[in-house]
């Protein structure tokens, strides 16, 4: 079984289980459907597939009004009629109206391609089902023209949600499955560093203890993720932020933070002499955004 | 190859069907576990699992299955001091990694055939276990479907990891956070498709489409429109014995008001048992409360009702008149009379009761206690995230 062997890039770092699904999914030529919380690198493992295999990256973004027929192709009638009114060039032929989706430029490519199909739990209920057939079978048929589109090379399909709906089962039933987790901290602590490779493991520390407390706190809206912590740390190093004050005052509260009850909620816990942090120094009132 | 494995899974209640069962045999015919229990392990969760929820049944059935089954402890203990001393590991490149012909069963067998044999320490050489070398058994080796024998690994062991149940928070039937009540609630939505409306919305992409094709005679497309019919009222018990659910009660109650996709929600609230009362907030008091016959008068019949409560009282507060708990009621029909009135008004309706499912009596039973009383009123769930589904797919059919 000759196939491609996916292993990370430099600037993301995968799993081993994750690594495995992706394989898996790659040998078996299955969709791989891709959950997990916002800012844990859904979309990213995506490019990353692309760049380590050297395939060229199709993303198709999906939106609550986005149609599976879109991904296919769009029959442009509109500028059809305009032409055919206005005599600009020769309407008999259909061909030129036809205009590919994301899926079938995926088809289409000279090499096999990795296809990124973004939040598809976005779109309507239906949406994924409606693509079952061509996910399958790798091709569809234009009736406007009588042709049939079908995969040069089957393209490596990644499929992201937020869980906002539920997914249909038909369609789970064709996918490798894959959640990611959010990262221990163990795993945090090297994404950070590949993303900022010089900084002081003494501020790292720091900003990781205090981020995995904010993390831990019951009743956050929304729980800060990977990205959030990303730039914060830059915020913090840019901002020559002392390591020693990091957890007692968790500067720039606002980055990790969306959510003015969250924010509240962990401003009252810092002040709070019971609370997980013993603070110095801590000026009431103070704004970090 | 490990056919009882899947009706253990379906045993632990993990939907895997035919279909996903199949997908993962050609997997394992293509050498995609990679002949360990570990690549195993990974390889059945991806093909056969799809949602992190039954990720933790998943680990109690494959505890399960290959407990016992990986490496014996007594086993590894005797290879593991043969393999104290290692060579440096050898590197397996990606062309390597051919490792159809070797199936697990074999390997095992072979392993034990070999332990049998074997006297002593061995290091590097291709047959025997030891470290280094090219045999399928030991560590650091070469042999692409090998068994590892302690030694440092990414792998953990599987059994060990399914064993950890990290995915444990993730379980539907455990309760959950807002978020997920909020997603369980989005699905009373399919109702808004009303095929009773009438199709007037014109769709401006369709029009232009079918104009077009008509090359410019004007053809309207009309549609039903989609907005949600649903209308919801939600009444929660905020009696005494239903503190200890406070949480997850204000999690179902921010929730239900986030949601909004409703055409309507409203809150009422009751103390215990609902009698010519309902109050509009978690203190019941009567100065701010309504009268309950107004409320079924108010809202039409197509208002879903959803109770929420442990249905935990003294049966005198059910059936008898006057036995309401506070003294400000007047209670002259008894709480029993009250219930089957809501659910006579409101034809769609369930109760949520915080309470394990595993607790209550059987619908209908009498002298135990209320809970089964009520059960015979109301379709009872348990308030749990895959409770509150069954529920919402109960509110969608006439009962």
């Amino acid at each position: 079984m000759e196939h491609n062997i996916y292993s990370g890039t430099a600037d993301y770092l995968v799993s081993e289980d994750l690594r495995n699904a992706v394989n898996i999914a790659i040998a078996l030529g299955r969709p791989l459907l891709i959950k997990g919380e916002p800012g844990t690198g859904k979309t990213m493992l995506a490019k990353s597939i692309a760049q380590s295999l050297d395939m060229p990256f199709i993303i198709w973004n999906i939106k609550s009004t986005t149609k599976a027929q879109e991904g296919l192709y769009v029959y442009d009638t509109v500028q059809r009629l305009y032409d055919s009114q206005f005599g600009e060039s020769d309407v008999s032929d259909i061909k030129r109206y036809i205009k590919l989706g994301r899926l079938g430029e995926a088809f289409i490519s000279e090499r096999q391609s990795v296809l990124l199909i973004d939040e598809v739990d976005k779109a309507d209920l239906e949406f994924p089902n409606d693509l079952l057939w061509e996910l399958d079978i790798m091709n569809f048929y234009i009736p406007e023209t009588g042709e049939t589109i079908t995969a040069r090379q089957r393209p490596v399909v990644v499929i992201t949600s937020n869980a906002e709906k539920e997914l249909p089962d038909a369609f789970l039933r064709r996918c490798i499955f894959h959640y990611i987790a959010f990262p221990e901290e163990e795993m945090m602590a090297s994404i950070v560093k590949v993303h900022f490779p010089n900084l002081e493991s003494n501020l790292l520390a720091e900003a990781m203890k205090a981020f995995y407390w904010v993390r831990s706190l019951p009743g956050l809206l929304k729980k800060p993720s990977t990205s959030e912590l990303l730039d914060w740390v830059q915020a913090l190093s840019v901002g020559g932020i002392h390591p020693e004050k990091i957890a007692a005052e968790i500067p720039f509260l606002g980055v990790i933070l969306k959510k003015n009850q969250d924010f509240e909620q962990v401003l009252r816990r810092i002040h709070s002499p019971g609370g997980a942090q013993r603070q110095t120094g801590w000026t009431a009132g103070r704004k970090y955004v | 190859m490990f056919t009882g494995f899947f009706y253990t899974l379906k045993e632990e209640k993990v939907p895997v069907t035919p279909t996903e069962w199949m997908t993962l045999m050609e997997a394992l015919d293509g050498g995609l576990s990679g002949g360990s229990l570990s690549g195993f392990y990974y390889l059945a969760r991806a093909v056969l699992v799809k949602s992190e929820a039954h990720y933790d049944r998943f680990d109690l059935a494959f505890r399960r299955y290959f407990d016992g089954i990986e490496t014996s402890d007594k086993l590894a203990d005797q290879v593991a001091r043969w393999l104290e001393k290692s060579l440096p590991p050898l590197k397996i490149d990606a062309d390597q990694r051919k490792f159809s012909e070797w199936s697990l069963e074999d390997l095992k067998k072979a392993l034990e055939e070999r332990l049998k044999t074997q006297d002593g320490e061995h290091h590097g050489g291709s047959q025997w276990i030891g470290t280094g070398g090219t045999s399928p058994f030991g560590h650091s080796g070469y042999h692409p479907a090998g068994v590892r024998i302690g030694g440092q690994s990414n792998n953990r062991s599987a059994v060990k990891v399914a064993a950890e149940r990290k995915y444990r928070d993730f379980r539907n039937d455990d309760t959950l956070n807002t978020r997920q009540f909020e997603g369980a609630l989005r699905k009373l939505r399919e109702l808004g498709r009303n095929e009773e409306v009438p199709r007037d919305q014109l769709n401006i992409d369709k029009t232009i489409d079918a104009t077009c094709r008509k090359a410019g005679m004007l053809e309207l497309v009309w549609d039903r429109p989609r907005k949600n019919t649903v209308k919801v009222v939600l009444m929660m018990d905020s009696g005494g014995s239903m503190n200890p659910y406070a949480r997850l009660c204000s999690q179902l109650f921010t929730a239900a008001s986030r949601v909004n996709h409703f055409k309507d929600i409203r809150f009422y609230y009751f103390h215990n048992c609902v009698y010519e009362k309902l109050f509009n907030d978690p203190f019941c008091m009567v100065r701010n409360s309504v009268k309950t016959e107004d409320v079924m008068r108010q809202l039409d019949p197509n208002y879903r009702l959803i109770m929420v409560g442990d249905a935990s009282m003294a049966p005198s507060e059910l059936s008898m008149v006057g036995g309401a708990l506070d003294w400000g009621v007047e209670n002259d029909e008894t709480g029993e009379v009250w219930l089957k009135r809501l659910s006579e008004r409101f034809s769609h309706c369930v109760w949520l009761n915080p309470v394990a499912e595993n607790l209550w009596p059987p619908p209908g039973e009498r002298f135990y206690d209320t809970v089964g009383i009520i059960r015979g009123i109301f379709p009872m769930f348990p308030l749990t995230v895959e409770g509150l589904e069954r529920a919402i797919a109960r509110l969608k059919v006439n009962k």
